[in-house]
């Protein structure tokens, strides 16, 4: 089970090469990536780096909807994503898109209805997709407006709906492009702890992000992208902390950056912080004067 | 005189929704300013205010000490130019050049002054090498700062960011944010509805808080990252370094990166003096 990823290179079809872009046709080159059951994985990268083209990838976008040219092998819960149909691996893997528009139907009046699509498709009872619509709407924070027309809300909730959406279709493994990128910081915070729960749940997650102050605590595993190539992959701790990332085009967060230039100035000493809570320890000790830097 | 002044502004949506309830608030020539809080908490209605867009159902909104109220919005497109959050709500040419050209041609520039024009803008978002692209065939972080170009080519007095920040990646918001202090220091006012934290803290000096659409912190960045029980009734909190600025007790105005190892290596030089 799980996904496995096998050399993986991906052109789509109107591919052509920008002038003075450094990258070639190619929208990922020679991916190979195993994630297993219950692992929650994060995807940094510049925009261009191809964090999307993976994620469409996962579920069978990429070769079903965007054809282009496909070379390797995407295998979710045993099945070849180029061989199944994408209607037949929504309860394997759900995709929560970068842009809300690109998600909601359209079809449905109110969130509640949009939130409803995709169990009643499943072909589940009545009480078992009201109970999983609820759920869903708890879990995303917009229970309260069940009743409003999905248009007519702001950006930030719309991303919520779509998020209560695929979380109602209660796939395994759920996949997530830049889910909060419209949120406001608390609104951030709580879709990024749905997201912790769901994981220690049980649940699969791969997740393309910018916010690395906020994954840095979450994350299993980092997958740093850079012009469709993977450039580094690890522990959050040995990959935003590493030396190269900023030749990546990804910043470490911003309490790592602190003790890189503290540790600069013969300040800091020892292992870098992710968190605030962790760079408070470090501090503390420097500012009592326990250090002999 | 206040370049942008809310005199208790009321406004309601159709269906009765209110977006604005009493706000006031003056913004000076040249500031940057940073409007904050939670998603419909009313801060796009609020600049929706500023270019005449929308208007006040109570009270007034006035630009360069006249009220909005009885003007169009092409009157307050060169005191005010509006950056939308959705460029492909405001893109409408077929090559990235016509798009610049749009403003000063519709203002009437010569030949010669338009090119100068669209040629400066695209310059400073760093599109000149687009040119003749069609919009569409830019990535979405491009076109946002194509939309920028096409505002700064009116050259406007004020100009307003609605959350120039979705989309664009880490280094995406730091050249953003290179261009917002270059177009400061031309003499714009830059006003930014964002819901970045380090944006705000790194180029922003003054912030504005509001909640259910009223305004309820305005002042220097610093002093009002430095009041998280406030941000947080409408959804915010401070940048991550004005976090740690208050869980270590450092200066207040250590809010960003820069600031804090600053004001860490001023305190251990204190430190080793008085040891």
């Amino acid at each position: 089970m799980g996904i496995q990823i096998k050399d993986v290179s991906y052109r789509y079809p109107t591919a052509e090469v920008r002038e003075g872009s450094t990258r070639g046709l190619w929208a990922l080159s020679h991916i190979d990536l195993d994630i297993e059951d219950g692992e929650l994985v994060v995807i940094l990268g510049r925009n261009g780096s191809g964090k999307s083209t993976l994620c469409m990838l996962m579920n069978g976008l990429i070769p079903h909807f965007f054809k282009g040219q496909l070379k390797g092998a995407v295998i979710v819960n045993n099945k070849n994503t180029a061989e199944v149909e994408v209607a037949d691996m929504v309860k394997d893997i759900g995709v929560v898109f970068q842009n809300p528009f690109d998600q909601l139907t359209g079809a449905a009046n109110t969130v509640f209805d949009e939130v409803a699509i995709g169990p009643e498709n499943l072909g589940l009872s009545r009480e078992e997709s009201l109970e999983r619509i609820k759920r869903a709407l708890d879990e995303a924070g917009i229970t309260e407006l069940a009743d409003r027309a999905p248009y007519q809300l702001s950006g930030g909730q719309q991303q919520r709906v779509a998020v209560a959406s695929i979380l109602a279709m209660r796939p395994s493994i759920m996949v997530m492009d830049e889910p909060t990128s419209q949120l406001d910081p608390v609104g951030t915070d709580e879709v990024f702890e749905v997201i912790d729960r769901l994981h220690r749940e049980g649940m699969t997650i791969i997740l393309a992000e910018h916010k690395v102050d906020a994954i840095a605590g979450l994350a299993d595993r980092v997958v740093v992208l850079k012009d469709g190539r993977i450039e580094l992959m690890g522990k959050p701790k040995d990959v935003l902390t590493n030396p190269a990332l900023a030749s990546l085009g990804v910043l470490p967060p911003r309490c790592t950056e602190l003790a890189i230039r503290l540790a600069k100035e013969n300040i800091w000493v020892g292992d870098y912080p992710l968190s605030i809570k962790e760079a408070k320890l470090g501090l503390m000790e420097i500012l009592n004067g326990n250090h002999t830097g | 005189m206040a370049i942008i002044q809310a005199d208790n502004i009321h406004f309601f949506y159709p269906g009765g929704v209110k977006a604005l309830n009493g706000v006031n608030l003056s913004i000076e020539k040249g500031q940057s300013v940073a409007i904050i809080g939670r998603n419909g908490s009313g801060k796009t209605t609020l600049v929706k205010h500023m270019n005449g867009l929308l208007k006040p159902a109570q009270g007034r909104m006035l630009v360069n000490g006249e009220s909005t109220g009885e003007k169009e919005p092409s009157e307050l497109a060169t005191q005010v130019g509006l950056v939308f959050q959705n460029p492909d709500d405001q893109i409408f040419s077929t090559s990235v050049w016509d798009e610049v050209a749009f403003g000063p041609k519709n203002l009437g520039c010569s030949e010669a002054e338009i090119k100068n024009r669209v040629e400066l803008a695209l310059q400073t978002v760093n599109l000149l090498s687009c040119k003749d692209l069609h919009p569409y065939d830019l990535t979405i972080t491009e076109r946002k700062l194509l939309c920028l170009a096409s505002i700064l080519a009116i050259r406007p007095e004020v100009i307003a960011l609605d959350e120039p920040t979705t989309a664009q990646d880490q280094l995406g918001v730091q050249q953003l944010g290179s261009i917002v202090q270059q177009v400061q220091k031309s003499g714009i006012t830059v006003v930014t509805i964002t819901h970045d934290m380090d944006f705000v803290a790194e180029f922003f000096e003054r912030t504005i808080v509001m909640r259910k659409g009223e305004v309820i912190l305005d002042g220097p960045t610093a002093e009002v990252f430095s009041q998280p029980e406030i941000l947080m009734t409408t959804y915010v909190k401070p940048s991550p370094m004005a976090q740690l600025a208050k869980e270590i007790g450092a200066d207040r105005n250590a809010i960003t990166v820069q600031k804090m190892v600053q004001w860490i290596v001023d305190r251990g030089q204190h430190i080793a003096k008085t040891a």
